[in-house]
């Protein structure tokens, strides 16, 4: 059996596809905060570079803005204001999952076959050239969705928050080559707005608590 | 099947035997330099090997007749398991009679007959050796096996020869799944092969040892079997690396050119494998015994990752 | 014209209350915002009635039958809520609970979640639609912390985490709608996005694509209705964060929430032309109503117990819309004006009653009529409201859904009326406890504001009785408009 030769575009676009699906797996299992914010980056520019390949394959415009939005919002700005953040608050480890790494990993692949089997009716109603990364999208959603359970300190379920929009974006981009503008905009400038409120309420927690486990945070409960 | 293939074969077999103990000689040579130190000559292990055929075996009273017949069966095995490998041709005899899927029950036999010889004696050393490797082999068997199915899915067999052969008539084409397996076939080879970052090869301190220790009790000619072995298990680990991910330049017809050719290209990836080898043994630091089963997870998650990515991209 | 006006002043609002909010006059500011707001509301309503439906730049902002009551009740409670948050907000400078950076914050933030909800319920585009939501949540988070306690930045966080995960739900949701509407409508422009577009040709959409993007917008923007067993955030958000914003939390956005799972509906519903979207809403408003009717008895704060509330009114209103057909949706859609209405009086009523008597611990407020008539018989009468006493208007509502439930959906009766029954015996009990007996509260610096109580109660109480006319035939075409059956 021969496999068919892609065009080259399309074959950095499934390697760009299957990256993105390992940094969210490395994402799961990290343990330093630092590193964590950095893999985030890095999703980030991998995702621009696969939105300017689609922009030059299909010839849509508006996915070369889209792409440097991304750049400027996912790669620059996002990662600088959270390093700021876990520089003035102190946080660097996230030692304490809730699972251990190993088995937090094999429930991760376990999602992965889940997400792809969800995926597979629209990948089949798809007429991208992308398609076939939409259940490589839904599985990055649902990784960082597990990384946000998993996780005991503020800073890291917020990383897995951001990776999960990560996931939507490529998501919109596989399945329909991106949003209308207006709309690819008014997200953008949601997540923007989420991380900033985020900053100012990290250190109101930080005032009360003097740290940011999410230990303190269990005090509310149905009876209360 | 004609005379030209056996010979081809035993040739293989042959230049396994011999060159199995000058790459072992080339890494650690890569690994002096380095680390700043100067080298020993690259045909020290040969000199090794040579030196414990003369010496006397010095056996333990209560040693039973496992302890004698292991380092034949396990240099058997290994011999058996090169003979499977294509690493200068294709075109093999054995391939009838022997598979991947047979190449890694070889591989797990002789990891379990060192196992039950590094326990036969009864010393703490050696049981503790014992199970850390089979602790080692339980986890990366698993991820060898994965990273076996992802290629034998993109080649509808999983007879290496034929593999190697398909996946050379090929053009280069950028596959994530085969750049995940490699990941993961990498850190099987550091595994299995006891390097940085599971097992530190050239470690004197028991405690830490794993493949050391099941050789503590050895000693003349069945230590040179057994360290013949070892050297003859990282020659077919890289030749099996090559045979999947590199397989350009393997002989696939009957010409002796070609033949000829694939036995330079063979010394030129071994080269490069050495070097690359003894990069990744310097750069890394020894994990803790505890934190091995986190090392070959993540290969078991990369093969796995490689074949997920391989069913839904079909690349 | 008067959509401009409606949309510009309390942005305009925002920005300036943003810089003086801590003056003396900024509550007066805000309540004169709310009341332009709400006159630029009344006019825009009135051409609606007299022209039909309209639609604004271009197609991307359209107003219905639907959405235009919506959006004269969100401005009329934004403006009694601002009427109560006078007095109450002094009082809590007064008590030093909030600094000047607070105040302003609080009221910036306030106009800023009114122009997000106005954004929301007026826009055409879907896409939009999630992105005004998700900025009422933003707009509202800072909000709940404003007190800074411990159990409030836990609320504020379990609010930001819940919602935004929710709500991130909802984005591959319409993600997927665009997917299925992409194929028909184009990717020219935003047409694909467009809702009346979307109602248009919603039988030629892909079914199988929109029942899958019907369970992520359900889960998503019912995050923020407080549908069970997603409602976790709803009751801290209301508890700790200070009352007037416990007040358009349970009256506006969860109604707003509410009419976005709707517009989902009916394009879903037509498009797979099976009862499948009706039955997961009765499912999700049944558990919502169960759960909270039995919640409701382990409550210790009274902020808590009314929030509580809101999620078993809002299953009920779900499980309303979930039926389908004339008289559900008519039904549904007076509940969520009554329940909005009533709601908001309660924690107006609440807030001062809480201000009183210094805590939000039910065993600890006791003897609210003796010490301020007005405050005690708000907060009975309101209670009586929300319950279903007639001849509130909320009984009416229950009872149209309450038979509509008997003629479609027998076996789901008996379930409302138990958990309706509990959640009865629950308030009523603790809230009789709490108006009538001995008392330890003070009196307050500045007299409350109970204009708003009463005037969202009298509204109620007439719609017990009497639903004028526009009002009814508005109910009725926007429940043609939502079909279903």
């Amino acid at each position: 059996m021969t496999m068919h030769p892609l065009s080259w575009d399309l074959q950095v676009l499934n390697m760009l596809a299957a990256l993105l699906l390992l940094l969210s797996f490395a994402m799961l299992s990290q343990r330093r905060i630092v590193a964590l914010v950095d893999l985030l980056a890095l999703q980030g520019a991998l995702l621009c570079i696969a939105t300017l390949l689609l922009a030059w394959r299909t010839g849509n415009n508006h996915l070369y803005i889209s792409a440097a939005l991304t750049l400027g919002l996912k790669v620059i700005f996002l990662p600088w204001l959270l390093h700021r953040l876990i520089r003035r608050l102190g946080v660097y480890w996230d030692t304490e999952p809730l699972l251990n790494i190993t088995g937090t990993m094999l429930v991760g692949v376990l999602v992965v076959i889940f997400a792809f089997g969800l995926a597979q009716p629209i990948s089949a109603l798809a007429s991208t050239a992308t398609r076939n990364s939409i259940g490589i999208a839904v599985a990055v959603i649902l990784i960082a969705f597990l990384t946000m359970i998993t996780r005991r300190k503020a800073m890291s379920q917020v990383v897995g928050f951001l990776s999960m929009e990560n996931g939507l974006f490529f998501g919109a981009m596989s399945a329909t080559y991106g949003m209308p503008m207006v709309v690819e905009l008014g997200v953008a400038l949601d997540v923007l707005v989420a991380m900033l409120v985020l900053g100012v309420f990290f250190f109101q927690i930080r005032e009360q608590f003097d740290s940011l486990d999410l230990k303190n945070f269990e005090s509310l409960r149905e009876d209360q | 099947m004609n005379a030209f293939d056996w010979t081809v074969q035993l040739l293989g077999i042959l230049l396994a035997l011999g060159a199995a103990p000058v790459l072992l000689g080339w890494v650690n040579k890569c690994r002096a330099w380095l680390q700043n130190k100067s080298a020993p000559s690259i045909l020290q292990p040969y000199r090794g090997i040579r030196k414990l055929f003369y010496k006397d075996a010095v056996i333990a009273q209560n040693a039973s007749r496992l302890f004698r017949l292991a380092p034949y069966v396990v240099f058997g095995a290994m011999v058996t398991a090169a003979a499977v490998i294509p690493s200068v041709a294709t075109r093999l005899p054995i391939t009838r009679a022997a598979d991947a899927i047979a190449l890694v029950g070889l591989l797990a036999t002789a990891r379990v007959f060192l196992s039950l010889a590094a326990m036969d004696v009864g010393t703490a050393f050696g049981t503790l050796g014992a199970r850390r490797e089979m602790m080692i082999g339980f986890l990366a068997e698993p991820a060898l096996l994965v990273v076996i199915f992802v290629v034998s899915l993109t080649c509808a067999t999983t007879a290496l020869p034929i593999i190697a052969e398909r996946l050379s008539a090929q053009s280069f084409a950028l596959n994530p799944s085969l750049a995940f397996t490699a990941i993961a076939f990498t850190m099987v080879l550091l595994a299995e092969n006891a390097r940085i970052p599971i097992d530190n090869p050239a470690t004197h301190l028991e405690l830490t040892m794993i493949h050391e220790a099941l050789l503590l009790e050895y000693s003349a000619r069945h230590l040179a079997l057994m360290e013949w072995a070892a050297a003859l298990k990282l020659f077919n680990y890289a030749c099996i690396g090559f045979a999947v991910f590199i397989p350009w330049g393997l002989a696939t017809s009957d010409a002796p050119m070609g033949l000829a050719l694939s036995v330079v290209v063979l010394c030129i990836k071994l080269t490069l494998a050495g070097a690359a080898l003894a990069l990744i043994e310097t750069l890394s630091a020894k994990l803790r015994v505890f934190r091995a089963p986190e090392f070959l997870a993540s290969a078991f998650l990369f093969a796995v990752l490689g074949l997920l990515v391989r069913l839904l991209l079909g690349a | 014209m008067e959509f401009i006006v409606l949309l510009v002043t309390p942005l305009l609002g925002a920005l300036i209350l943003g810089a003086f909010g801590a003056r003396r006059w900024a509550p007066d500011a805000n309540v004169g915002f709310s009341l332009v707001t709400f006159l630029s509301a009344c006019a825009l309503t009135s051409r609606v009635v007299a022209h039909g439906n309209l639609s604004v730049a271009h197609e991307q902002f359209f107003i219905d039958a639907f959405n235009v009551f919506l959006v004269a009740l969100t401005a009329f409670v934004g403006l009694t809520t601002s009427l109560f948050s006078r007095p109450y907000m002094r009082i809590e400078a007064d008590h030093g609970r909030v600094s000047g950076g607070q105040q302003r914050l609080y009221h910036s933030m306030y106009q800023l979640f009114m122009a997000t909800m106005l954004i929301a319920l007026t826009t055409n585009n879907m896409g939009l639609m999630w992105v005004a939501m998700e900025a009422a949540t933003l707009s509202t988070v800072l909000l709940v912390t404003l007190y800074r306690t411990p159990a409030s930045l836990e609320a504020g966080w379990k609010y930001f985490i819940l919602c935004g995960v929710g709500i991130s739900q909802a984005l591959f949701g319409t993600i997927l709608m665009y997917f299925a509407a992409e194929k028909v409508l184009g990717s020219e422009g935003v047409s694909a996005l467009l809702w009346t577009h979307l109602n248009a040709v919603k039988g030629e959409l892909e079914p199988s694509v929109l029942g899958l993007a019907f369970v992520f917008l359900l889960v998503g923007y019912g995050t923020k209705v407080g549908l069970a067993p997603l409602h976790n955030w709803l009751p801290d958000a209301h508890a700790e964060g200070p009352t007037p914003i416990s007040a358009v939390l349970s009256g506006l956005l969860l109604n707003v929430a509410m009419y976005a799972v709707v517009r989902c509906k009916v394009l879903v519903e037509g498009s797979l032309h099976s009862s499948l979207p009706g039955r997961m809403l009765m499912g999700f408003g049944l558990l919502s109503v169960v759960l909270a009717a039995f919640l409701l008895w382990r409550q210790r704060d009274v902020k808590r117990l009314f929030a509580y509330s809101s999620i078993e009114h809002m299953g009920i209103i779900a499980f309303a819309f979930g039926m389908g057909g004339p008289v559900a949706n008519f039904a549904a859609l007076l509940h969520m004006t009554v329940h909005s209405l009533t709601k908001s009086s309660i924690f107006f009523a609440v807030g001062h009653a809480t201000q009183k008597a210094g805590t939000q611990i039910m065993d600890d407020i006791r003897g609210l009529i003796t010490l301020s008539p007005t405050v005690g018989w708000g907060l009975m009468m309101g209670t009586l409201a929300i319950l279903g006493t007639p001849p509130f208007g909320v009984f009416a509502s229950e009872f149209l859904i309450l038979t509509t439930a008997m003629k479609q959906q027998p076996w789901a009766t008996p379930i409302l009326l138990l958990a309706l029954g509990v959640a009865f015996a629950a308030i009523f009990g603790r809230v009789q406890s709490m108006v009538f007996g001995e008392t330890t509260a003070k009196r307050l610096p500045h007299p409350p504001a109970l204009i708003p109580v009463f005037a969202h109660l009298g509204l109620v109480l007439m719609l017990g009785f009497f639903i004028p006319p526009y009002l009814a035939d508005w109910y009725r075409a926007a429940a043609r408009l939502i079909g279903g059956e």
